[in-house]
C-alpha cells in the first residue's frame, strides 16, 4: 500500500491546527528501510509549527522484529520525558483518522545528529568536552524511569545477547576467527547481574541531537528500547564504531569514560565500574560486526537489492581491527 | 592475466567514471554512487593488496595452528579450534597473528577507518 505522505499531512495538519491550518513545509529526511521521517510545519489557530513526523514503511511485525511499535516508542518517549529525561515532545501519536500508519509526531527540535560533525566540526570545540558528563546525565534521565509493565519490553543480559548473535553469527555461515574469539573471550568475563533499567538500546553519536551551544538536546531513535544492565547503554555509545574518526576519545568520539560514569553517578544513579561498560562495549563491536554480516545476507539472498549491503559487509573487518586490540588489552 | 588493461585499471576506470557523474545525481543516487565507488576502490585494494595480505595469512596461521593448508582450510581449523577453546588469548602468538590479519584486512576494505588504540590526528 502506497501512502501520499503529503496528502496525508495536509489533512494531519487541520486535525492539529484546526479548520483553515496551512501545510508550509513538508520534506522527507533521512529513512531506513523501514522507517521514514519527514519534517513538516503548519500555520494553525494556534500559531505555527515545526513538527517531525515518524512513520513506519512497511508492516510490523512483533514476532520477528528486534524494535517496538511506534506507539510504544511514542509512549516511553512521553514516560522518560514526564520523568526529566531529554527527550522530544511528543505531539501527537497517529491513529487510523491519519492514514498515515503506524506513525506519531513529536515537535521538532534543532541541532546536530552527524557523528562526525560533533566530533570534529569547530561549532562544537567549545561544548564538546562536556558532552559525555551530559551523556551520563541523559542516561539516568532514561534509566531511572521504570519500564512501563503493560509494554512487555524484552529482557536481556550478557549472556542472552552472547547466545542470540552467536546464533545469528553461526546462521550466516562466516568463518571469522577474530568473532569466535571475541565470543569465547566475552563468555568468560559476563558481569554479574544487575537489577535490570529501562535501556535506551541504541544510545549512541548519531542519535542524539546535541546543541551548538547547550550540548545534549534529545535522545532520539528508541525503537531498541529494552530492559536491562545499564552499563549497556554506555557501553554502546563508548563502541569505536561510533567514535567516528576520534578512537581517542572513547565516548561518542567526543569524551572519556570517567565523565560519563561521573555525570551518571552525580545525576543520581549509581556508580558503575568501568569493566562493565568495556564489556557492553566490546559486545557492542561483535553485535556490529554480527550486524553488518546479515546485511550483506540481505543482499545475497536477495531481500534488499541497494549496494549499500553488501558494502557493509565489508565493515565486519572494522570492528574485527577493534575487536583484537580490546581483546590485547583486556576488559 | 592481460596486462592491457589489467583487471583493477578496469576497476579503476569505472570508479572515476562514477565520481564524475555523481555531482548530477539527485541526493539518493548520488549517496548510492558514492557506495558504489568505494565498492570499485575496494576491489582495486583486493586486487592489488589482497594476493600478499592472504599469503601473510596463510603463513601466520600454519605457524600458530601447526597444520598446513590453503587459506580457507586453515581459516576453518583457527575458527573451530577456537570456538572449541583449545586456543584462546592466551595461546602463544594467537593474537599478534590476528592483529596483523586484521590490519591487512582494514587496509583493503576501509583504509581511512581509525580503530581503536589510534592516537589522535596530529593537529
Amino acid at each position: 500500500m502506497t501512502v501520499d505522505v503529503r496528502a496525508a499531512l495536509e489533512t494531519l495538519a487541520a486535525r492539529l491546527g484546526g479548520e483553515g491550518a496551512k501545510l508550509t513545509e513538508a520534506q522527507r529526511l533521512s529513512g531506513g528501510a523501514s522507517m521514514e521521517t519527514w519534517a513538516f510545519a503548519f500555520d494553525g489557530a494556534g500559531g505555527a509549527e515545526r513538527l517531525i513526523l515518524r512513520r513506519r514503511s512497511v508492516p510490523f511485525d512483533p514476532e520477528t522484529a528486534r524494535s517496538v511499535s511506534l506507539q510504544t516508542e511514542a509512549r516511553l518517549i512521553q514516560a522518560t520525558g514526564a520523568n526529566g529525561a531529554r527527550v522530544p515532545t511528543v505531539r501527537h501519536i497517529c491513529d487510523d483518522q491519519d492514514g498515515l500508519g503506524e506513525a506519531y509526531v513529536m515537535v521538532r527540535v534543532d541541532g546536530e545528529t552527524l557523528g562526525r560533525k560533533i566530533t570534529s566540526d569547530p561549532r562544537f570545540d567549545a561544548v564538546r568536552p562536556a558532552l559525555a558528563r551530559q551523556c551520563g546525565e541523559a542516561l539516568w534521565g532514561i534509566h531511572k524511569t521504570p519500564p512501563p509493565a503493560d509494554m512487555n519490553l524484552k529482557v536481556v543480559d550478557g549472556t542472552i545477547e552472547l547466545d542470540r548473535y552467536e546464533e545469528v553469527y553461526r546462521a550466516t555461515g562466516a568463518q571469522r576467527p577474530i568473532l569466535e574469539l571475541a565470543f569465547q573471550y566475552l563468555r568468560k568475563h559476563v558481569p554479574a547481574p544487575v537489577e535490570p533499567t529501562l535501556l535506551h538500546g541504541d544510545f549512541r553519536n548519531g542519535n542524539i541531537m546535541f546543541d551548538p551551544q547547550a550540548g545534549v538536546a534529545a535522545v532520539l531513535d528508541w525503537e531498541l528500547a529494552h530492559v536491562g544492565d545499564p552499563a549497556e547503554d554506555m557501553g554502546w555509545i563508548c563502541t569505536n564504531s561510533w567514535r567516528f574518526g576520534r578512537p581517542d576519545r572513547p565516548v561518542g568520539g567526543f569524551g572519556d569514560y570517567a565523565d560519563l560514569l561521573e555525570g551518571y553517578r552525580a545525576a543520581g544513579g549509581r556508580a558503575i565500574e568501568l569493566s562493565r561498560v568495556r564489556f557492553w562495549q566490546m559486545l557492542g563491536s561483535l553485535r556490529w560486526g554480527v550486524m553488518c554480516l546479515t546485511m550483506y545476507l540481505s543482499w545475497r539472498d536477495g531481500m534488499v537489492k541497494s549496494v549499500e549491503r553488501p558494502m557493509i559487509g565489508r565493515r565486519v573487518s572494522e570492528t574485527e581491527a577493534d575487536l583484537v586490540v580490546l581483546l590485547e588489552e583486556g576488559l | 592475466m592481460i596486462t592491457h588493461p589489467r583487471t583493477e585499471e578496469l576497476a579503476e576506470s569505472v570508479r572515476l567514471w562514477i565520481d564524475e557523474i555523481r555531482p548530477t545525481l539527485d541526493p539518493r543516487n548520488a549517496f548510492l554512487a558514492r557506495v558504489a565507488a568505494n565498492a570499485m576502490a575496494t576491489i582495486y585494494r583486493e586486487l592489488t593488496q589482497g594476493p600478499a595480505a592472504e599469503a601473510r595469512a596463510v603463513e601466520g596461521m600454519r605457524e600458530v595452528l601447526g597444520s598446513d593448508g590453503d587459506f580457507a582450510a586453515l581459516n576453518a581449523e583457527l575458527c573451530e579450534r577456537i570456538r572449541s577453546g583449545e586456543l584462546g588469548v592466551e595461546t602463544p602468538g594467537l593474537l599478534p597473528m590476528l592483529a596483523a590479519m586484521a590490519r591487512d584486512q582494514i587496509a583493503i576494505d576501509q583504509p581511512s577507518y581509525r580503530p581503536e588504540g589510534t592516537p589522535p590526528p596530529a593537529a
